[in-house]
This record gives structure tokens, sequence and C-alpha cells, in this order.
């Protein structure tokens, strides 16, 4: 919106520069955007706050300057020539309350033409479309002072009177804007004897429009219920500059002083008035008066604000202050206080003027002396703490998954929480929660699964030119599914995905993503994901094949902590790649954080160093393919060695003299105790027990 | 070559003498060893187990003295045995280290080789430096859902139904709410407001919260906008805390932040679950609020004012306490801030980043600036 602070000078004389009040009324809350032009053509942009309606047009601005400068107010006022004869015009009012109060003049033999004078001026200063000098008028009130009227071509309306009702079902309606509407039998109409005639406080009717040949004219200044003004509005999507303003809650006492300005500029092209104003009242409008205590401005401002101060700002924003011991009656707070408790007696009794519609308690009161006081003139204090603070255990353990990932060379992203319906359900079996207003058909689904945007976010790269060996990254975010679909109730989770390409697995350039280095890319996977597992408590950490069918199915595995799911993890499936055009192979491991982070972080333990040497002992064995190395650590750990520390895989080879179907493997095992250094023959004992179990697993011996 | 003299006086004096001429002549024959032919015949005439000088002494010294002297001459020989041993072992490593070592130079400017570190998250980092920060002031770190009902976005937090404040909102809504009374409607928080309630909810006053989390609204993307951001609320409730505390409290985060010469600056705005409501601006910490960056030079940064716009904070307002009031928040007897800031906005300005969709998108190039 648009300010003139010329304009403003005239409702209110205030000294400083235009750009000095620029900042004095942003600092009272009125935001000045941005200033434009110099002197008498200075422009203002302004940004005033949506509960701030009042404010929206120069004479409220002008009532915050004269309270931030203390200074005096020009009152509104028309000057008008005595009417002629009497208006004969019913205003019918039958739905009281969403219509509290409609004003309207009729003016006789008006000239409608261009406007000239101060509205041609100002208007081409604050960029307001020219329409005609009716129209002109209705929309130059509503710049000075904020109230918004319409003017009808009287000689349009039927049967020579007004209806306020709702509309009827097949009812229509052509507004301003040249649209046909149907009407609503919620929507609130003005009407003449006959038909609707306007979209009440939102648009008029086209029919009953001032044109060239408007010869008389009804102008109207009514209240509207602001509740009602915003379904209609919305139902019909029409925003304008009246409704607005009447959802937010108009001035009411303003309606017959906005219908003498506007009849006053009508006036100055010709014409006159019939008969005085028609003022219908429905129903009084009346506010209760709010109390305010100045202990209660100092316990929520940390200060007290002198009586002095407190009474020039209440009155220059037009509160009537009455001090309490003039005021009959001491008037309870009315926010949400328990009832029974004993109010400490009220300093002031405020009455609130009728276009604050946004200030109803004590609380607001409070805000309106210490904007105009000047926020920054609050002591900056610190306050003193008696409660607990408290870190939940679940955010560490999330950061130290964190910091593990990091430390292994994985960049932390954030990829889009949304997601194509289809690629959301082609990564969980979880019945997919839909938007009902999404953005784009691509961002329809919340997401069920991090796979799909890593899988996103690696693609990005690949195409934008980022060298493959360094493409690592994870991400911690929540994923969502339906847990009731009838009742679309929904749950989130939070989740965990690492995702890389082979090469940067093995951080190394120049190796290609080939199929023979896949176990070794696998492996390093699997070692970061178990560095990670390996930080929580557990008893059993154990892997297997069981993934979901968007992994390779001979190069993924499942992790299990105590037997618990914690993780999938391994190749993606190469059909996958294939359909996403991902030339390189992928790696992704999903993590249930969820799962995860309900373990508690490993408690770190001391062991004794051993003082005596530790013992290797090298198994050359050939086994069936089928004889995981899981099977042979479980068949030497099934013999309870105590001096058993570790049993590594060496060397592992296949091809060569190795059969198909076979591979042969270097074990290394050893053996050390904490309390003497081992014998020969026992270390022989345990060695040859552990070839007995190898054998027993089909296990064939080679010599070295 | 240094020649062991046969002593006649065993009398300390002579034994220091006859010591220190024992030890000067090491150390002379040492120095003059230039390589290792020279250097065996150095360590064989002092310390060969026949007849190198060390043995000699033995037999000269130790076993010619008198008896009364055995005691005192024992000792000079051990701790000359030591000194002896360290003079040819210096030698040793004299001669072994030079000339072997020097072949093995490296080029030392020659670029390292990197073990991949990982990068945080311009915005995860940016976020836990703001938790951090309230957590030092006795802030305790709480979270909430993503998915929220419209009352725990809208509702308890003072937006009544159909309320215009709503529609600055740009509010996404999940889908299938209709049969739902309005409260119970599910959305995507559209700020992390939600857990102010949350929280009162779960504890009586005092709290204390410092709540980061994923908001998201209606928004088409471009270069400062996205429909995924992230924000920081605090929320302090107390018998005493009044809206200088809140000013104070944002003022030292502020300056902790961005540096203690930041100046805070607030006025008034409005929010419907705050009163007062205000919003804070910093004094620009790239041209130290004066709008320029040199004589001819504007500051972008602040666009030429000397002040950039962070976050929007207020007193929480009683209709909100109204809400919690029977877990002891009666808004008679406690008051309470609460504030807000986004992320995304902090992180683009302290890393002078120009896209916030780059946050988004997993470029490993961006991301690498980050480590």
């Amino acid at each position: 919106m648009k300010i003139s602070p010329h304009w403003l000078r005239e409702l209110v004389p205030y000294t400083v520069d235009p750009r000095q009040l620029a900042e004095d009324l942003t600092l009272a809350g009125i935001a000045v955007e941005s200033v434009s032009g110099t002197g008498d053509t200075t422009i203002y942009e302004m940004d005033i706050t949506t509960n701030r309606v009042d404010a929206m047009n120069h004479y409220g601005i002008a009532r915050e300057i004269s309270a931030i400068y203390d200074l005096n107010l020009k009152p509104l006022a028309a000057k008008l020539p005595a009417p002629k004869g009497k208006a004969n015009f019913p205003i019918e009012i039958e739905v009281p309350q969403f219509c509290t109060r409609f004003t309207g003049q009729v003016i006789r033999n008006v000239n409608i033409g261009q406007s000239t004078g101060r509205v041609r001026k100002r208007f081409a200063q604050l960029e307001q479309k020219l329409i005609n000098n009716a129209a002109d008028a209705t929309n130059y009130v509503l710049l000075e002072m904020g109230k918004p009227t319409h003017a009808f071509d009287l000689d349009k309306l039927e049967g020579s009177k007004l209806i306020i009702r709702m509309g009827r079902a097949g009812e229509t309606l052509k507004t301003l804007d040249g649209i046909e509407r149907k009407l609503h039998t919620d929507d609130v109409v003005v009407a003449d004897a006959n038909k609707p005639v306007a979209l009440a406080g939102v648009m008029g009717g086209w029919d009953t429009m001032i044109t060239a040949e408007t010869k008389n004219i009804l102008i109207e200044s009514a209240w509207w219920d602001p509740a009602a003004i915003r379904r209609t509005a919305r139902r019909h999507a029409i925003h304008t500059d009246a409704s607005h303003r009447f959802e937010r809650g108009a001035d009411w006492a303003s309606c017959p002083i906005s219908t003498d300005l506007v009849s006053e500029i009508i006036l100055e092209s010709g014409g006159e008035l019939e008969g005085e104003k028609i003022d219908v009242i429905a129903r009084d409008f009346n506010r209760e008066p709010v109390s305010l205590h100045h202990a209660e401005a100092k316990r929520i401002l940390g200060k007290e604000i002198s009586s002095n101060e407190v009474e020039h700002i209440m009155r220059r924003l037009g509160f009537k202050l009455t001090p309490a011991h003039i005021s009959p009656v001491a008037t309870t707070v009315s926010t949400g206080r328990a009832a029974g408790v004993i109010e400490a007696p009220a300093d002031y009794t405020v009455e609130l003027p009728t276009w604050r519609l946004d200030v109803e308690r004590e609380i607001d009161l409070i805000e309106e002396l210490a904007r105009i006081h000047g926020f920054n003139k609050f002591a900056n204090t610190l306050p003193g703490f008696t409660g607990a603070v408290v870190e939940p255990e679940e955010a560490q353990r999330k950061e130290k998954i964190r910091s593990i990932l990091l430390s292994l060379g994985y960049n932390e992203a954030i990829s889009s929480t949304f997601i194509a319906k289809a690629d959301s359900q082609a990564f969980s079996r979880n019945a997919i929660v839909e938007i009902a207003n999404p953005l784009s058909e691509e961002a329809s689904a919340m997401r069920a699964s991090l796979v799909p945007g890593m899988l996103d976010m690696i693609s990005n790269n690949l195409n934008r030119g980022t060298e493959p060996s360094k493409i690592r990254l994870f991400e911690s975010g929540h994923v969502y599914s339906l847990k009731n679909v009838k009742n679309a109730e929904t749950e989130e989770h939070d989740a965990l995905c690492i995702g890389a390409t082979a090469a940067a697995i093995l951080e190394n350039g120049t190796v290609g993503a080939s199929a023979s280095n896949g176990a070794e890319v696998f492996l390093r996977l699997k070692g970061d994901i178990e560095s990670l597992l390996e930080s929580f408590q557990h008893q059993s950490l154990s892997f297997d094949t069981d993934t979901p069918n968007y992994f390779h199915p001979g190069r993924s595995a499942r992790a299990m902590l105590d037997g618990t799911t914690v993780a999938h993890f391994g190749q993606l499936h190469p059909n996958i790649a294939t359909t996403r055009k991902l030339k390189q192979d992928i790696y992704i491991a999903e993590l249930m954080l969820d799962k995860l982070i309900e373990l508690p972080l490993r408690s770190a333990r001391y062991t004794r160093l051993s003082r005596y040497p530790a013992v290797d002992r090298d198994f050359s064995f050939m086994f069936e393919d089928t004889i995981t190395f899981d099977r042979i650590t479980t068949a030497i750990r099934a013999l309870r060695l105590a001096e058993l520390q570790s049993i590594e895989p060496a060397e592992i080879f296949r091809g060569g003299n190795v059969p198909a179907g076979k591979y042969s493997l270097l074990l290394r095992v050893t053996f050390q105790s904490t309390d003497r250094t081992l014998r020969d023959d026992e270390v022989a004992l345990w060695s040859t027990q552990i070839a007995e179990a190898l054998k027993s697993l089909g296990g064939a011996q080679r010599t070295q | 070559m240094y020649t062991l003299p046969k002593l006649d006086d065993f009398s300390p004096a002579a034994l220091d003498r006859a010591v220190a001429a024992l030890i000067a002549a090491a150390e002379t024959e040492s120095s003059a060893v230039t390589n290792d032919a020279e250097f065996k015949i150095f360590r064989d005439h002092w310390m060969a187990r026949k007849n190198g000088i060390l043995t000699q002494v033995n037999d000269l010294w130790l076993k010619a003295a008198p008896k009364e002297a055995k005691k005192d001459v024992g000792a000079r020989v051990n701790a000359l045995k030591t000194a002896v041993e360290e003079i040819v072992a210096a030698a040793e490593k004299r001669i072994t280290a030079g000339p072997s070592l020097e072949s093995q130079r490296i080029d030392v400017t020659l670029p390292g080789i990197k073990r991949p570190l990982g990068a945080e998250h311009p915005i995860i980092r940016t976020k836990n430096e703001i938790v951090r920060i309230f957590q030092r002031m006795g802030y305790s770190v709480a979270e909430g859902p993503e998915i929220e009902t419209d009352y725990y976005n809208f509702e308890s937090l003072n937006f009544p139904p159909n309320h215009p404040a709503r529609d600055t909102q740009d509010t996404i809504f999940i889908a299938g709410q209709e049969n739902k009374p309005q409260r119970d409607r599910l959305l995507l928080r559209t700020h992390t407001s939600p857990v102010q309630i949350r929280t009162m909810e779960k504890q009586r006053p005092p709290v204390r919260v410092v709540i980061p989390g994923k908001v998201h609204r209606n928004d088409a993307a471009d270069a400062s906008h996205s429909p995924i951001f992230h924000q920081v609320e605090g929320l302090a409730v107390d018998t005493n805390i009044t809206f200088s505390d809140l000013k104070g409290t944002l003022d030292h985060a502020m300056k902790e932040l961005f540096g203690s010469d930041v100046k805070t600056r607030f006025y008034p705005s409005f929010f419907p679950f705050t009163e007062p409501s205000a919003d804070v601006q910093i004094s620009c910490f790239k041209c130290g609020g004066t709008g320029k960056l040199n004589a001819t030079e504007g500051c972008r940064l602040c666009k030429y004012s000397g002040w950039i716009e962070l976050l929007g904070c207020g007193m929480v307002d009683p209709n909100v306490f109204g809400f919690v009031e029977s877990n002891g928040y009666d808004p008679k007897t406690i008051s309470g801030f609460a504030f807000g800031m986004g992320v995304d906005r902090i992180a683009m300005l302290k890393y002078g980043i120009d896209d916030i969709q780059l946050f988004y998108h997993g470029d490993v190039r961006f991301l690498e600036q980050f480590a």
C-alpha cells in the first residue's frame, strides 16, 4: 500500500523529514517498507501487519503520528450544503447479525466525468487507477480514512429501496469485474426490491454501477461482519480492498462521516443532496471497557511507564481513559482470568475506539503502550532460572551417528520431503500420505523412504559433473506413512539413508565400478555400517540376506542388533539403476534410526592389556561356496576356546586351480592369555581342534 | 690415541682430574670420526671387551685401588662407563644417519593425500550452533512432529478457525481430512511453534526450551523461497519473565551468533500467539551497520540499510496460556516469551549463499565447501 507523507502532514502537523518519519513509524510498528521520491512527492510503500486494518489509510497513520510525537490530529469533517427535500429510500436490514449498520445518501443530478484537482493529483502519486468521479470519490475516501463505501446508480435500483439479506438459491449477480456469479444462501447481499445488486462488503454489481449516463446516486457505507465477508470472499475467490478491510474489521462508527466525505467530492462536480443521510443501526455495537493496571504493564514489560505517558499515548490513539478514582466501577480484566480471583484495583478504565477491533484485552493495551513508548527503550536483561536442563538421550545418539558418518567421509545432505506418489510406493510397502494441495504432481506425496530422494541427489550430482568418486552422501530425516488409511491418520519416523557410488566407497577415482570389485565395495560399506552399529550397546550383531527387492539380491544384507532389524544395505538393484539412468553402480544403506536410538550408546569398558605375547595360527582350507564365513566362525567359536582372540579371513581366493563353486580361504586365528605365556602344546591342541571343526564343515585342508 | 695412565694417587681430587682427562679424550676422538671404518676403530679402542679403555679402567684403576678408596673409585668408574657409552652411541648415530637419510628426502610441497572428511550440511551446522547458544543459557531441547493437527499448528496458537492470519501461512494440507473436526485435521506444520504447546502440555512451568525443526509451506521454489525450510523456536515461561528479558536474551544470542559488536533493534510486529510481538533486526555484520562497504560502494547484504531483519518474537499471548492453563499456566501469575528464526536465512547470511535451493539438492561440490 502506498502512502503520501505530504498528505499525512495535512492531517497531523509533524515536523520531521519524511525519512525520519518513516523510521519512527516503522519502530512503532507501522512499517514503511521503502521510501521513494523526494519532497512533496515522496511516497512510502507500507507493509502494515494484518491486525492493523485501521492503519491501512492516511488518517489511521496520521493518528499513529499524533501519538508518536504527541501532536493534535485534525478531525475528519466534510463541508456539505444543506440537503434539499427528504430522502424517501428505505433500507431494510433483514440480517442484523451480519450488517450492524447501513448508512446511505441520495445525491441527485450529478455530473459523471473525469476526476480533477486533488483526487487526480493524489491518484497519480499513489498509482490509483482513475475510473469516474463517483467511483474515484469512494476510492479517495478509502485512501484517506480507510472506510470502504460504494456508489450505486440510483435509477437502476428497482423498487426504490434496499434490502440487506442472504443470497437465495438460484440467484446470480454479475459483479463489477464482469463475472456472473452464482450466489449462495450463505452470501450476504445488498438487494433492491427484485434482485441482488452487490455482494455485501466484497464487490458491487455490474448492472447498478455508475456510468457516464448516471444522473442520481446512492452512496453506501455499511459495517459488515468480518467472518461473513471472509466466507463470501473465499467462496467466490475475490479479494478486494473492501473485503480485505471488512474481513479484518472496519470502523462501524465511521459510516456517516465516510458517506459525507464521498458526497463532498461528488458534489464538487455538481448535484445536490436529497434529504439527510439514511442511517440504519440494526444492532448496538457495545464494547466492554478494559481495565489497565500499571503493575500489570510493569510485570509484562519489565519497567513502569509513567502515568503521564500512559495517558498521552492512550488518548492520542483514541482510547478514552478514566483514572480509577473517578471511575464509577472497577471493571475486571476480560482475558481468561479465573473466576473468583480478587483483582487488584485497576488504575484506569479504558474505553476502546471503534476502529481498533484488534484491541480487546489489557495485554493489547500494554502492547500499545510499549510500541509507542518504543521497544528499544526497554533495557536488555537476562532472566534468572531455576529449572533443570535436559538433553534428550536420543539427540546424543543421533549426534553420535552423525559424527561417525562425517568422519567416515559421507557428506550430510537434505533432500525434498515431497515425492511423486509412484516413486514413494516403489520403496515402501507402507500406505502413502498424500497432500491435498500439492505444489506439483512430482511433489504430491510425503516420502515414505529416504531412498528415492537419495537416488535423486546422486543422479543430480552425476548429471552436473561431480566426480563419481566423490559422491558419498547421507541424510537423516523423517519418513511418513498412514497408520490408519480410513481416518487418514499418519505416523512419522526417524530414518537415515546412506548413498554412494561404488567408486566413492573405494575412495579411488581410478577404480571403475566394475563387477569384479563388488565384494570389496560391499565389504567397505558393511564396515561403515558396522562402525555405526557397534557404537550402540548390544549382545549380538548379525547379518543375513533378507533385503527389499530394490537391492541387488546377491549384494545386499540386513543387519540386526539383538534380533531387531536396524539396517538394509548393499548395491541398488541394477534394474532400478537403469530405470533411473544411473550409469554407476550405486550402493545404499537404510538405517531404522528410530529403532537404533532406542538403544543406549556403548559405554566404554576397560580390560587390562595382556603382558603376554599373542600367537597367530594360519589355516588354509578349501570350502564350498555355500559355507559362509559366518558358519566358519560359528563352528570355531563353538569350541569355546577361552584364549581365542580373533578369527580373520587373511586371504580369499577363487579361480586358478580352485574349482568352480569352491573357494580357498587362508584363515588367521589369534590366541592370547592375560595371565601367562601360551605353551606350544596347548596352541597345537587348539589348532587341531579348529582344523577338525573346519573339516566337519566339509573343508579340505590345503598344504602351504 | 688415548692411553690409560696408571694411578698412584687415589685421592678424590686426583681421581677427578683423571676422569675429566679420559672423557675429554673420548670426546676429542669421537669428533674426529667421519665414517663407518673410523667409527669401528674408535668404538673398539674404547669399548672392546679385550683391552678396550673401559676394560683397562677396570684393571688399572679399580683393581689397583687401595681398599679404603675402592668404593669411591667404583662409583666413579660406573659413571665414567655410562658417559663413554653415550659418547660412542652419539658418534654412531651421527655416522649412520648422515648420508643415507639425505637420500630419503621428499618434496614436502607436493599436495597431501587426504582421507575424505564428510561435510556438515550448512543448515544443520547453523541449527546446531543456534541450539548450543541457547543450551548454554539453560534451555533444553524439544522436538515435535512435522505433520501436525490444526489444533497445535493454529488453534492453540490463537489462530481461530477462518481467521485471516491463517492466510499468511501458506499451509500444505494432508489429503483425506475432510470428515474430521477442524482441530484434528492434519497439515504440515508451518512453523515450529506447535512444539510450544506440546511442551507446556507435558511440563509445568518453569520452562525453557529451544526447538529446532523442519517446516513446510506452499511456496514455489526460487532463489529465496523453498517449500521446505528450518526454524529454531524458543520458549521461556516463569513467574518473572518480562519483555526486557526477551530483549536481553535475543541480544545476547545474536551477539554469540554474529559477533559481539552486532547491535539488535526491536520493532512491533504481529503474530497471533504473542502480544506484544516484535521483529528483530541486527546491525549488518558485513558493513558494520553503515549500509556502505566503502566511500563509493553500498552494502547489498543489508540492502544499504545497515540492518538485517532476522527473527520474530514476543511475549506469549494470554490466550495461548489459556490452552494449557490446567497445567499450571495461569496468565495472571506467569508470563513468558517466545521467538523463532529461520535457519536457512541465517545460514545464507552467514556464508553468503545466494540460492536457497542449493541446500536441498545434495550437490557434493556445494556441500564439500562446509567440511
